[in-house]
């Protein structure tokens, strides 16, 4: 009899691949929310792993808020294009219409084009199931996320309704008008996402390593001036700096950490030495992760 | 307080690639803790988070001002603040089950399973031991063997972990003392063998002060056995005892890029596969044998329990979601009753003789509870005599289902003998079972007939029977778009059967001629075994040119109103001619075949079809989508 030990990389790509064959299967008509970061590139690697040698059998949905880093925008019609999906892209009009900037508005940004964008784009494709990258590691409140989590038919997260969730057995069925957000990479943490981007090759935007880049500091930020809608302030003149992103989100709110890792390696030592010390901007970042998070959490997911 | 020994690896700083090398070859463990607060739980994980470093440093900052400021330890570091956190979503109605937890030490990826408070206790820690290969078993020394051990055991034991660790915790608040230790071992050895545990590792420990938890502690050198995190680091993981069973594998779902393609997908539940193997697809009991094991990185020579993967066969069997694969020669039992041992888990009781969808494997069927036989108490594990069970009881009832299905005692497969129940109304997950083993059906059970009526039978498929019945000439499409129809729907999860004409001639009508009074007993017999099949539930296809109006009215009035929808496939005559995919026509036209419609007999055109397919102007695709939106509005 052959013996093999799944190491725990193995395990969790097992898990995820069933979990998005479960989706595809009783389904109607499922969709992947791709925000083009880390845990949305190894989403949709998954995806290409278990549908081969189809192509995934869903389309890519991005909700854009028209303020993302330009890498992002050219990555994500790329990483469609090569996995053969179709990408639909929402950007919310009324946001549009109106004018909402990070600048001007603050947390009405976050809201106008993530949560009330996605509901849209969602009601506007009748979509049932949204695969979404989030994990339970990222936050202490987010440990005891089931990973197929049921919406109302206004969208609304009910959480005296959700549902155990025993073995590998998802309870999928709803009634008409319901939706369900399915997590399939849940049980990954961090390091293993990155460990599993390094093992597997997977494409990433370039922004998660360091380059030498134009940025401002704002209220202790550094932000990087990614196009020529940014407001500088008088007198304030970009300064080149070699950094990168542990997080990627609209290019004004997202911080950058001065450093030097230049390959995904050097990523993954700088990022675990950071849990040992305190780096220099880490728990300004952390917290700046943290708050991306609840945002993403409130309305995103 | 002992230092910790899981410093980060130096290796990180040094030679990142080494380390990347090392960790990408780690194992992992999931394991749940049972245990009440007061037995030091949340102190345990958050001591094993810490311990392994998973902590940042300005965590352990606001950690040690916590703890100064909250915290229950007089200004030691509080490790149960680090997991605690729920009690605020708790009293918000948050409903929760399991709360996972994740850590890494350098050999291994642990995903611990916390199950939080009293109350929910029984639902909450068989949801978290569901996906568990060890569990710990907390005690605290002071108090011994307590109900709650008896049944968090229980749960353990049921649920079929069977690596099962007892941490006698704060032996720190016993002066380390060997003898009430061995007094608790001893006392707890009896409980366990009389539940069925045979094997389990005793560790005395203390949470709080860290003895026996990262390394072996000088507090208790009587102790002579693995400290805690080095024994969850080593005990072999109950996957390597799957890959020793015959392979099986539930089929997910069918890919199919390309007709030149069919994988089965799904997830490895017992047993190893490579190209060649014999397999048998049960129910059905095909046989084949495997012709690739096809990835994204190219073919593979072999694949184990516990891998998702995607199989194609070398015959071309009928195989589906919900089937099972297994090795030729080790078939599975197949069955339609079982007698089960159930977690009751929602707040409405159970209804015997009602129908829940159970979900098994990757199928879902309906299933009938009776009675149960008993409920077993979990704290003394006696039986005692039940009606019904209530949210968190467990008892023992036997179980009808609607068709038959391959399984294994969960003891065996937890993959094929591990199921859910669903409420069919509100689809929530209201219970887990496990099936105890099959029942023969003649001796132990009453045919219900008269109690299942129609609706029941539709009820049961989900859907609303229909006949949808399509007339037009001879070669105007009809049995090909049927045939994608029934397709369609099929995809849709729909029960469908079509009865074609020419089909129903092989064996049911095979005495009937072409005859104008053949061609309408034909039509009343084809009426009437849809008939039936609607009253099964099912949604019926038919595809006969039905040339007469009055026959086709007559089949209409057997059903009940609104489920005869008939579709007139519209192709003029010439069309159909042209076609003549048969050479039907030809024959006609030479007097080789008599009464032939639209040649030698006529054709009556309905008045008010439901649908009327112009087949110059549609495609049979579209015509099967409009009969569709027709269907399931």
């Amino acid at each position: 009899m052959t013996q093999k030990t799944l190491t725990h990389l193995q395990r969790l790509e097992a898990e995820s691949i069933h979990i998005l064959r479960e989706v595809v299967a009783e389904a109607e008509n499922p969709v992947m929310l791709y925000s083009v970061g880390k845990d949305s590139a190894v989403m949709l690697h998954l995806a290409k792993k278990a549908f081969y040698p189809a192509p995934p059998p869903f389309p890519l949905l991005h909700v854009d808020t028209t303020w993302k880093f330009q890498d992002m925008y050219k990555l994500r019609d790329k990483a469609a294009k090569d996995a053969g999906m179709e990408l639909l892209v929402h950007r919310n009009p009324e946001a549009a219409e109106r004018g909402i900037n990070p600048f001007d508005h603050g947390a009405l940004h976050t809201d106008m084009w993530k949560t009330e964008g996605l509901k849209q784009a969602l009601d506007k494709f009748g979509f049932d199931v949204a695969f979404g990258g989030a994990r339970r590691d990222e936050e202490k409140s987010r440990a005891k996320e089931r990973v197929f989590s049921f919406r109302s038919a206004n969208h609304r997260w009910d959480p005296k309704n959700q549902r155990p969730e025993l073995w590998n057995l998802y309870n999928a069925r709803k009634a008409k008008g319901e939706s369900v957000r399915v997590f399939p990479i849940s049980n990954w943490t961090e390091l293993d996402i990155w460990q599993y981007i390094h093992l597997e090759g997977i494409e990433i935007v370039p922004l998660y390593f360091s380059a030498p880049r134009p940025t401002v500091e704002r209220d202790g930020l550094l932000i990087m001036v990614d196009d020529d809608r940014f407001p500088l302030q008088d007198g304030e003149t970009p300064q080149m700096r070699s950094v990168r992103f542990r997080t990627l989100g609209c290019y004004p709110l997202t911080g950058a950490v001065e450093s030097e890792a230049k390959t995904l390696p050097e990523v993954i030592q700088e990022m675990l030495l950071t849990t040992t010390s305190e780096r220099q901007g880490r728990a300004i970042d952390h917290d700046q992760a943290a708050s991306m998070e609840k945002k993403k959490q409130e309305g995103y997911f | 307080m002992t230092d910790p020994i899981y410093k980060t690896d130096a290796l990180i700083a040094e030679d990142i690639d080494a380390y990347l090398e090392a960790h990408q070859h780690k194992t992992m463990l999931r394991f749940i803790t049972c245990g009440s607060v007061d037995d030091g739980k949340s102190t345990l994980i958050g001591r094993l988070l810490y311990d392994s470093k998973m902590i940042f440093e300005d965590q352990l900052a606001t950690l040690e001002a916590d703890s100064k400021r909250v915290g229950t330890q007089g200004g030691n570091i509080d490790f149960a603040l680090l997991v605690d956190g729920l009690a605020a979503e708790r009293e918000q109605g948050i409903t929760i089950d399991v709360a996972y937890r994740f850590f890494a030490t350098e050999k291994r990826k642990f995903i611990v399973a916390d199950t939080p408070g009293h109350e929910q206790y029984t639902r909450n820690m068989v949801t978290g031991a569901s996906t568990a290969d060890l569990a710990v078993i907390l005690i605290d020394a002071r108090k011994g063997v307590l109900t709650q051990t008896r049944r968090h055991s229980y749960l353990v034991q049921l649920l079929g972990i069977k690596n099962v660790v007892l941490a006698v915790n704060k032996m720190d608040l016993v002066d380390y003392d060997q003898a009430t230790y061995d007094a608790i071992i001893e006392d707890y050895t009896n409980f366990a063998r009389s539940i069925g545990i045979e094997e389990f590792v005793a560790i005395p420990i203390s949470g709080l002060a860290g003895d026996n938890i990262a390394a072996h502690s000088d507090t208790m050198p009587w102790y002579t056995g693995p400290a805690l995190l080095p024994h969850l680091e080593e005990v072999e993981i109950s996957n390597t005892v799957e890959q020793e069973q015959p392979f099986s594998m539930p089929v997910q779902w069918v890919n199919r890029p390309n007709l030149d393609f069919r994988g089965f997908a799904g997830l490895v539940a017992t047993g190893s596969i490579r190209p060649g193997d014999s397999v048998r697809v049960l129910p059905s009991g095909k046989t084949s044998e495997v012709a690739r094991i096809v990835s994204l990185e190219g073919d593979r020579d072999l694949a184990v329990a516990g891998e998702s993967v995607t199989l194609t066969l070398k015959d071309e069997i009928d195989c589906s979601r919900g089937q099972v694969i297994v090795a030729a020669q080790a078939p599975l039992e197949v069955a339609d009753q079982f007698e089960s041992t159930i977690v009751w888990m929602d707040e409405h009781e159970m209804v015997p003789g009602r129908a829940y969808w159970m979900k098994i494997g990757t199928q879902t069927v309906s299933a009938t509870i009776q009675h149960p036989k008993y409920e077993v108490n979990v704290n003394t594990q006696e039986h005692l005599a039940a009606k019904t069970l209530d949210l968190n009881a467990i008892g023992v009832a036997n179980i009808t289902l609607d068709r038959e299905i391959p399984f294994d005692a969960y003891d065996n497969n937890h993959a094929l003998g591990g199921f859910i129940l669903i409420d069919k109304i509100t689809n929530a997950t209201v219970a887990a079972g496990l099936i105890n083993f099959a029942l023969r059906r003649s001796t132990n059970v009453h045919w219900q007939a008269t109690d299942i009526d129609r609706a029941d039978h539709a009820a049961m498929k989900n859907q609303k029977p229909a006949v949808v019945w399509l007339t037009g000439l001879s070669g105007s499409g009809k049995s090909t778009i049927g045939n994608i129809l029934e397709k369609k729907l099929a995809r849709m999860n729909r029960h469908t059967f079509l009865l074609d004409g020419d089909n129903v001639r092989h064996g049911l009508n095979k005495d009937l001629g072409f005859t104008e009074a053949d061609r309408i007993e034909n039509i009343r017999r084809v009426g009437e075994v849809a008939k039936l099949m609607t009253d099964a539930g099912l949604i019926v296809i038919t595809a006969f040119i039905s040339p007469f109006r009055s026959e086709r009215d007559m089949v209409r009035s057997m059903m009940q109103p609104g489920e005869f929808v008939e579709v007139f496939v519209d192709t003029p005559l010439e069309v159909a001619e042209e076609r003549d995919v048969k050479g039907l026509y030809a024959k006609a036209r030479s007097g080789q075949l008599k009464n032939f419609t639209g040649i030698d007999s006529p054709y009556e055109a309905p008045f008010n079809a439901e649908i009327r397919i112009d087949t110059t102007a549609m495609s049979p695709e579209e015509a099967a989508d409009a009969i569709i939106d027709r269907l399931i509005p």
